[in-house]
């Protein structure tokens, strides 16, 4: 189909509009109407990827309202143009809107009551908002696409308990200085370039040899600074973990893989295609800089993902970590480095949707997500522990997970920049994402209390009833989306070469340092 | 391994030894702890498969073929490859065959014991061996270092098995040192490899791509040398050995396959590897640091056999044996040496012998008397001859007289140290085995000629048939292990 890239929004944009009208008189409707936009949409997404193969310079340009690209520079309007980079991460967004969607059917209807016309719409334009982030050639749309995907995230997280709201809140207010801070970036760059849309902003700063002026430096700065803290780097993730933690499941399983990763998608673009590589690693000092402070957040994070006793936050700041690993690959400013940045924000997005699914589930056979609960849990669900560990031992990078091949190339990535403090913080946090998965597994497993007594009677008794231990899994309109992720953990694992030959050929446009041998 | 005149064929039977075990899992937990019986069969099985598969290869190796086949393409330059060469062949062959004699020993000991959840018992155990064959046939680093991974984490639930405090401290002690040092030690190591040689277009296979690390400059090659040999942390190498004696908390059939044969010899086989066809004789002769491999490898042999000796819990003097006899297959290997190569792999077949067999007997002598300690074994010999005899065999094979097996590849350890032109490692060699005669013989030395300590104690029996049946036949094994030693020789690529 031709103009499957609009089809993509087209979906999910008019399906939110059907959940709010329709909602009032049947609130049934709601969920089959956000399984079938997002299936919709899903498939608008793999036909574009199709599209976007098929042409030789790899980019398929979609112009709302007739205007053209002729005049130079680029006139502003609404563009979304997709390449190979934009197009893998929307499928990633779109992939997790429809598991999740599948998954949603009944935590919706418990947790949030009465609300689900109202949480559906949010959850269609929050997919929305994401995607359009993720293929929008435009520097002003790029900024109301994410005001979008962030006001409908505050509602989706509000939505839930009143410790939410509070949460949100906090959310509310760094979410809104990093966009504007992005805003006012955008301003800089359009005084100086005179256009908005990205590849017209590239042409100019190129043509125009603008790498050494200073109000694109700042713009550079106030840009790379709002994505950061849109982003939830550390120091600025102190709206993260409150906030997923406390939001009810379903937000917790679609925003937590996605929102934060295609943050990191939008400076993968800024840094790439907007700015340029020789303007954003040769001309700032951020090539100098970010690695060591990728070394401070990957450390803080994942000493602080050790002090959690429960499930969801722990779960929370490992996200901050893996943040961190993906801003080290793109500053460490190597081939290898990007490949496995924009590996791992694929991989990540799978193995934490893995988690999340996971989580929501022992949340509601357990009915808590504390450590202390979990004891006995692969007796009474084996398949929904088998899929959330295959979640984890992904982050922890064990092999054939899709983890161990995006570590790999941050490592090698790391070693090819001769950058060896990233490449000790990695393992650093290797053995701490070691420590937090073996140590719920010993909580799961053995019937052994944190403080080290023995609570059963030898012989595999865990201490606790027949009852408590019975096999019992979850519905399975929950855990066949959570089966789903993990096989997707490991067949993208399987097929890594796949993507990565993708990646490859995206980063192919761009002159980026592969290292010289050294002895 | 490179001798010139043989010919590659692609066949899918590495495979098949492989994926067996695995699919073997779908029926054991299928058929459950209500149906034992289906559940053992199951097990059998795929033992049986595997080790048929396996041994069907051998005449094929004997000719001169070589099995490949590509399993998958991991990166651009690094397929999933497995191969079966001799020291792999040789290695699958034990492995392989003492699964089938630890199946049986398991059924007599987790049912005499009436041990919980045997059906997760069997599963990860298989899940173990076909691990354990992956890493015998990989053709590459970064192949090998999947499998050692897999197997880490698989057995991870037979160490813990018993789920109490114990286990707990045991099993941490296990995965904090071997993901430790997987982790953090060998895959910089390996990235380094994969990155820097020949302009990362390399894939470090064991065939195709020995001697390039030459290429680093002389300390890059120590570093490497020392991270492979420490990274492969199951190799029990000192000062890295302490997991070893902590995974003793599993049941006794896990020590004996794991601890004795799959896990530890895994780790030795890594790094036999590493040295043999990743660096290669040539390479490591030249180096000059690398003496010092050759002595930390002699000092692990003498420290862990002076532990030893002072360890009164059978099961943990015999680990702390296994690491001395680990040293030994890490000296042939730093001798780099034909011969002294050679005679690592060879003493990774003939110690698992020997060794299974003393597990196996420990793990009997428990089930029948539930007794744990050196010291309390006195008179046992009369009462349980043919566990204790099988004992007295595999303690001389392990110490190495002829005609057992243990004498073979200590032969050629010596030989290699000669070769190398290192004398002294031949006096390490006669004083560890020194050492074994003291801590070993002394235990079936006390069950036979020791009167017991008072005649009230209730009446002892043999273990289940189950039990004794397969410990008779590693012992048997031991001595057959010397009457065949020509072919295997020839298998490790040495000639008499």
């Amino acid at each position: 189909m031709e103009n499957s890239i609009a089809w993509i929004f087209i979906f999910p944009l008019f399906g939110s509009v059907a959940c709010a009208i329709l909602g009032i008189s049947n609130r049934k409707i709601c969920y089959p109407i956000a399984v079938l936009s997002m299936a919709g949409s899903l498939w608008a997404g793999i036909e574009t990827l199709r599209q976007v193969l098929s042409v030789n310079d790899h980019t398929v340009s979609y112009l709302f309202g007739g205007w053209t690209l002729d005049a130079y520079p680029r006139g502003v309007g609404i563009e979304f143009h997709a390449d190979i980079l934009g197009i893998l991460i929307t499928l990633v967004v779109l992939g997790v809107g429809l598991l999740v969607s599948l998954y949603s059917k009944l935590p919706v209807e418990e947790e949030t009551p009465g609300k689900e016309p109202l949480f559906y719409t949010l959850f269609l334009l929050q997919v929305t908002g994401l995607a359009g982030i993720c293929l929008t050639g435009d520097a002003f749309n790029l900024y109301v696409l994410i005001e979008v995907a962030a006001l409908t995230g505050y509602g989706l997280i509000a939505i839930g308990s009143n410790r939410a709201a509070a949460a949100t809140f906090n959310y509310l207010i760094l979410g809104t200085i990093g966009a504007s801070l992005y805003l006012l970036g955008v301003g800089y760059i359009y005084i100086k370039t005179g256009t908005l849309n990205m590849v017209g902003i590239h042409d100019i700063i190129v043509a125009e040899g603008l790498a050494d002026s200073a109000t694109m430096q700042v713009a550079f700065v106030l840009v790379g600074v709002g994505i950061l803290i849109k982003m939830a780097f550390f120091p600025f993730h102190a709206w993260l973990p409150n906030a997923y933690s406390n939001a009810p499941t379903t937000t917790s399983c679609l925003l937590a893989p996605v929102v934060t990763k295609v943050m990191i998608y939008v400076m993968i673009r800024m840094v790439l295609s907007v700015f340029g590589v020789e303007f954003s690693f040769e001309s700032t000092l951020w090539t100098d800089v970010l690695p060591w402070l990728v070394v401070v957040a990957i450390v803080c994070a994942a000493v602080m993902a050790l002090a959690q006793r429960e499930i969801k936050r722990m779960l929370s700041y490992l996200i901050v970590a893996e943040v961190g690993y993906m801003v080290g690959g793109v500053w460490i400013y190597n081939y290898y480095g990007l490949i496995g940045s924009i590996f791992h924000v694929i991989s990540d997005a799978c193995m934490t949707l893995c988690l999340f699914l996971g989580a929501g589930l022992i949340l509601r056979k357990a009915k808590t997500t504390h450590f202390d609960g979990l004891r006995g849990l692969f007796t009474k669900m084996p398949l929904t522990m088998t899929g959330f560990f295959i979640g984890g031992f992904s982050i922890i990078g064990l092999p054939p997970t899709c983890g161990f091949f995006s570590k790999w190339y941050l490592i090698t990535g790391g070693m090819v920049s001769q950058r060896w403090e990233y490449m000790i913080v990695l393992m650093f946090s290797t053995m701490v994402m070691v420590v937090l998965f073996f140590r719920m597994i010993e909580r799961i497993h053995l019937a052994v209390s944190e403080s080290g007594e023995n609570l059963g009677h030898g012989h595999g008794d865990l201490g606790l009833t027949d009852q408590q231990t019975r096999f019992d899994e979850g519905p399975l309109s929950m855990l066949i989306p959570l089966l789903l992720a993990s096989a997707v953990v490991l067949v993208v694992g399987i097929y890594n070469q796949e993507v990565v030959s993708l990646i490859e050929v995206f980063l192919s446009d761009f002159n980026l340092p592969r290292g010289e041998g050294i002895k | 391994m490179s001798t010139p005149e043989v010919t590659v064929i692609q066949d899918i039977r590495p495979l098949i030894a492989f994926v067996a075990p695995l699919l073997g899992v779908i029926g054991i937990v299928w058929a459950g702890e209500k149906r034992k019986n289906l559940r053992e069969t199951f097990t059998f099985l795929v033992a049986s498969i595997q080790a048929t598969v396996v041994l069907s290869m051998v005449p094929l190796l004997l000719s001169g073929t070589i099995v490949e086949f590509h399993v998958w393409q991991m990166f651009t330059h690094v397929p999933l490859l497995l191969r079966v060469d001799g020291f792999g062949l040789l290695f699958a062959c034990v492995a392989s065959l003492l699964w089938i004699a630890t199946t049986v020993y398991s059924i007599g000991y987790m049912r005499g014991l009436h041990e919980h959840a045997q059906t997760r018992f069997y599963a990860f155990f298989a899940i173990s061996l076909s691990a354990t064959i992956g890493v015998a046939f990989s053709a590459n680093l970064l192949t090998i270092y999947f499998f050692y991974e897999m197997l880490s984490v698989s057995t991870f639930p037979l160490v813990t098995h018993m789920q109490d405090k114990e286990a707990r401290t045991g099993g941490r002690t296990y995965l904090g040192y071997l993901l430790f040092t997987s982790l953090c030690i060998l895959l910089p190591a390996l990235s380094w490899c994969y990155v820097w040689l020949d302009g990362g277009n390399v894939a470090m296979d064991f065939l195709a791509d020995t001697g390039k690390v030459g290429s680093f400059s002389e300390t890059t090659q120590i570093i490497l040398l020392i991270l492979f040999t420490f990274g492969f942390a199951k190799a029990g190498i000192m000062p890295l050995h302490s997991w070893l004696p902590g995974a003793m908390v599993a049941p006794t059939p896990v020590s004996a396959l794991l601890h004795a044969v799959a896990v530890v010899k895994v780790g030795v086989f890594c790094v036999v590897r590493v040295y043999s066809d990743i660096f290669g004789t040539e390479v490591l002769q030249q180096l000059d640091g690398e003496d010092w491999m050759i002595g930390i490898a002699c000092a692990t042999i003498l420290i862990s056999s002076l532990i030893a000796l002072s360890q009164d819990n059978l099961k943990r003097r015999l680990a702390f044996s296994t690491i001395g006899q680990l040293g030994y297959v890490i000296l042939g290997a730093t001798l780099a040496t034909q011969q002294g190569i050679g005679g690592s792999v060879l003493h990774i077949a003939m110690h698992a012998c020997g060794k299974i067999t003393l597990f196996f007997c420990a793990g009997a002598i428990f089930v029948a008397t539930g007794k744990k300690y050196v010291s309390e074994l006195r008179g046992l010999g009369r009462k349980m001859p043919v566990t204790m005899g099988a004992f007295m065999i595999g303690s001389l094979s392990v110490i190495g007289l002829p005609p057992l097996g243990g004498f073979v590849s200590k032969w050629y350890l010596a030989l290699g140290a000669l070769d190398r032109g290192a004398t002294w490692v031949v006096f390490v060699l006669l004083i560890s085995s020194l050492l074994n005669v003291f801590y070993l013989l002394p235990v079936a030395v006390t069950a036979f000629f020791r009167n017991p300590a008072d005649d009230s104690e209730p009446e002892i029996k043999e273990a289940p048939m189950a039990c004794v049946i397969p410990l008779s036949i590693t012992a048997i094994g031991c001595f057959v292990l010397f009457f065949i030693a020509g072919p295997l020789v020839s298998m490790v690529g040495l000639t008499d």
